[in-house]
């Protein structure tokens, strides 16, 4: 990869990967050397061999890495340095003056790729069955560690760190009056956006929202009993339960946070990062199992592998998951948010918030809908249904 | 690897690595892809990348499989299936009639290459400064999914299941009477084949002994605070603090247990597999680290690099793994022995037991003793002081 920019403030970017760089990705899927098959006959052990056959075939056979480049190129790309790091962002503005100017942060192991599908209907919405009082401004940044950004060569880039860089940002780009959008760890920097409350941030959504008491969340972290307390409705009763299925499978998270360097086999085998990243929990395994299978229901084959490709070609696998460490804030835990909120809840996404626990964590709710499809990459996933979301979610606060 | 077997009861076994398979690990060490090096200049990330870059260089330039090969081929080496499953084994007799018959079991990241220096001194003590009464026969088996022995296809392969798999080898060779000893998973399952307690084994020797409190167990592992009530040693207090940090360190057993597919990177990257198994815990890292930075004690470059080609060239990093995930019995609490046991105390250990947890776990302690140095691959460290102990701690039960 080369990078084009000066140090200046906010410079265009441009990046390159070479015919060379392709050859040797595909080189090496070609080249992977294949553990025996999982001793199960599902998913429980994590992506099955012959689905990672089936992907390591289609990536180094049929995918086409430059068709999705060519998406991304078509996108203005800036990049501006913030608190000693390069921070990569897109930046798309609507023809329509009212716009309402957005900033949307993706989580892991996705990256940007994952927010390509919504910039049409949100920035030009009359041509994409809404009206012009629906536009919005777009601002998509790479987390550092993360695509295009910097890579930290020193800790302390947690989350609220991030957040304080995001808000910096929609100053640098002359934002006086915008919103805020999150999944994964979107949700959580958007959240520290919220609590650091500039007074031109007028409201947030989220798509995986920390409602979470504190005491069942502490409770459930550390695989203890619940707290005594009032009985749980059914719908909280259903999220403890998806909550405890988190903290019994998210040991990646815990080992990216405790020892990233012990997972520098990301770096060196393109077949081993697919398997890890296709790995972020049940629903979205089957979605891309099923998907390598023949299936065509959220993320695409070609969806998986842009953003397995372009954490391959800007070796981010490690930096990445450096944020695991920096984090210092429970995922799920209520905030103390008091700015606006929408939230929307996608079924398949790894907690369910139950409208209860949402409303007391977010006292200023202004929407809350439970969409009937689409899992934790939810623009991604379902852009069309994400993108009617940020526009009933957000009407409220043009 | 080719594997000379026929289908029968004991077999003797040999093993061939091509030239070409050990020309493809060194070309796929010399093609490493690197990540970043660290944010922090401590190995608290795990595994530092000027250290990998330093095991890369020697791994593939310096280092000679064949030599630990011959030694390898030199021993008698043995298999035969057991409960549908081929183990293989290493069996040295000792030319003294009398002795005492010892299985010793390794552990993970390890593999039979943990045992090789012990093999002489234990079987002939005569040249080795100890008496002809001083003699054991040595088996030395491959666990299940580990070097030689079979990969299970299946699920059901616990530690219970290959302690009652190791009693029936003993059976296999016609042992009416003998000891067992392990360190790490080998510790487990020789504390396992204690609570079978066949009457022809009469004692065990542990390196690293299940002797918490069932109570102090299980809220350490949670990550709770300590039931009230309990007033606690000096000694026994160190111990817990060495726990606290275990239980927040050993997320990489805690993946492979849970998710042993989302690490199949490991079988595809030389480096990355000696990332991941150089990281067991702080105190062999920073052992493993020095010996790559001139400074041997303990483990040298070649012990690391012989058990990281070994577990590369029979592909057996997954399929080890998976013992975690097959594992349902807490590590360190006690499992009720009642066999005589002899405990070391290697002061490097994950945890030191305290004589008096020890005590109160195996009501026929037979001998404890504190050691100078070494740590949790004792055998392998520390193959002097060990064989002293083995010699001392099972002398009442010859």
């Amino acid at each position: 990869m080369s990078v084009l920019t000066e140090k200046s403030m906010v410079r265009p970017f441009t990046f390159e990967f070479s015919d060379a760089e392709l050859e040797d990705l595909r080189a090496r899927i070609r080249a992977t050397r294949w553990p025996e098959r999982e001793t199960v006959q599902d998913l429980s052990q994590g992506p099955p061999l012959a689905t990672m056959q089936e992907v390591a075939r289609y990536w180094a056979s049929d995918y086409d890495w430059r068709k999705t480049e060519a998406t991304l190129k078509a996108l203005p790309h800036f990049i501006t340095e913030i608190d000693g790091l390069d921070i990569h962002f897109i930046h798309v503005r609507s023809k329509h003056e009212d716009a309402l100017p957005l900033i949307v942060t993706h989580g892991w192991p996705y990256s940007i790729i994952g927010l390509l599908k919504i910039i049409g209907p949100l920035t030009d919405p009359t041509a994409h069955g809404a009206d012009a009082s629906d536009a919005f401004d777009l601002v998509f940044p790479s987390l550092p560690g993360y695509g295009f950004s910097g890579k930290p060569t020193t800790t302390g880039w947690g989350p609220e760190r991030i957040a304080t860089a995001q808000i910096e940002l929609m100053k640098r780009l002359g934002y006086t009056r915008y919103v805020a959008q999150g999944g994964d760890w979107g949700a959580i920097i958007t959240e520290h956006m919220a609590l650091l409350a500039p007074p031109e941030l007028v409201g947030m959504h989220s798509n995986m929202p920390a409602v979470v008491p504190p005491d069942i969340y502490q409770a459930l972290a550390s695989g203890n009993r619940l707290p005594e307390g009032p009985a749980l409705s059914d719908e909280e009763s259903h999220a403890v339960e998806q909550l405890r299925n988190v903290f019994d499978h998210v040991y990646y998270a815990y080992i990216m946070a405790s020892r990233p360097q012990a997972l520098m086999a990301l770096s060196d085998s393109p077949v081993g990062l697919a398997a890890f990243q296709m790995d972020l929990e049940e629903r979205s395994l089957e979605m891309i199992s099923r998907a390598f299978a023949g299936g065509s229901e959220g993320l695409t084959r070609d969806d998986v592998l842009d953003n397995v490709t372009l954490y391959w070609l800007t070796n981010t696998a490690i930096s990445s998951a450096r944020l695991y460490a920096e984090n210092r804030s429970p995922f799920f835990a209520v905030k103390g948010i008091s700015i606006p909120v929408a939230v929307s809840v996608f079924p398949d996404e790894i907690y369910t918030a139950p409208r209860s626990w949402t409303e007391q964590g977010f006292p200023n709710l202004i929407h809350y809908n439970k969409v009937d499809k689409g899992g934790h990459y939810a623009p991604w996933e379902q852009p069309k249904i994400f993108v009617e979301e940020m526009r009933k979610g957000f009407r409220s606060l043009r | 690897m080719s594997v000379s077997t026929e289908k029968s009861t004991v077999r003797p076994f040999t093993f061939e690595f091509s030239d070409a398979e050990l020309e493809d690990l060194r070309a796929r060490i010399r093609a490493t892809r690197w990540p970043e090096r660290e944010t922090v200049q401590d190995q608290s990330q795990g595994p530092q990348l000027a250290t990998m870059q330093e095991v890369a260089r020697y791994w593939a330039s310096d280092y000679d499989w064949r030599k630990i090969e011959a030694t390898l081929k030199a021993l008698p080496h043995f298999i035969t299936e057991i409960d549908g499953l081929d183990i293989h084994f290493i069996h040295v007799r000792s030319k003294h009639e009398d002795a005492l018959p010892l299985i010793v079991t390794h552990g993970w990241p390890g593999s039979v290459i943990e045992q090789l220096k012990i093999v002489e001194p234990l079987t002939d003590p005569t040249a080795h400064g100890g008496d002809a009464s001083d003699a054991f026969h040595v088996v030395i088996p491959s666990m299940p999914g580990y070097g030689f022995s079979g990969k299970p296809t299946t699920k059901g392969w616990g530690s219970d299941h290959i302690a009652g798999a190791q009693i029936e080898l003993m059976k296999r060779l016609g042992y009416t009477r003998y000891v067992a000893q392990g360190g790490d998973w080998g510790a487990l399952i020789v504390d396992l084949m204690a609570v079978q307690a066949p009457p022809e084994l009469v004692g065990i020797h542990t390196n690293m002994p299940g002797v918490v409190p069932p109570d102090v167990y299980q809220s350490l592992a949670q990550g709770n605070p300590l039931p009230e009530g309990l007033s606690f040693s000096n000694e026994e207090q160190e111990t817990i603090e060495q726990l606290k940090f275990l239980f927040s360190h050993v997320y990489y057993a805690y993946i492979m247990a849970t998710r042993p597919q989302s690490l199949m990177a490991l079988t595809d990257s030389p480096v990355g597999l000696a990332a991941f198994l150089m990281d067991h815990d702080a105190a062999s890292l920073a052992m493993i680290s020095r010996s790559f930075a001139g400074e041997p004690e303990g483990l040298t470059r070649d012990d690391f690099l012989d058990n990281t080609t070994l577990t590369w060239l029979t592909t057996t990093a997954v399929s080890s793994g998976r013992l975690y995930g097959e594992n349902t019995f807490p590590f360190f609490d006690v499992k009720g022995v009642t066999i005589p046991v002899a405990v070391s105390v290697f002061p490097d250990e994950i945890y030191t037991a305290p004589r008096s947890w020890t005590e109160q776990a195996y009501p026929n302690l037979i001998h404890y003793n504190k050691v100078d140095k070494g740590g949790h691959f004792a055998a392998w460290e520390q193959p002097q002081i060990f064989v002293d102990e083995l010699r001392t701690g099972f002398r009442s039960l010859r």
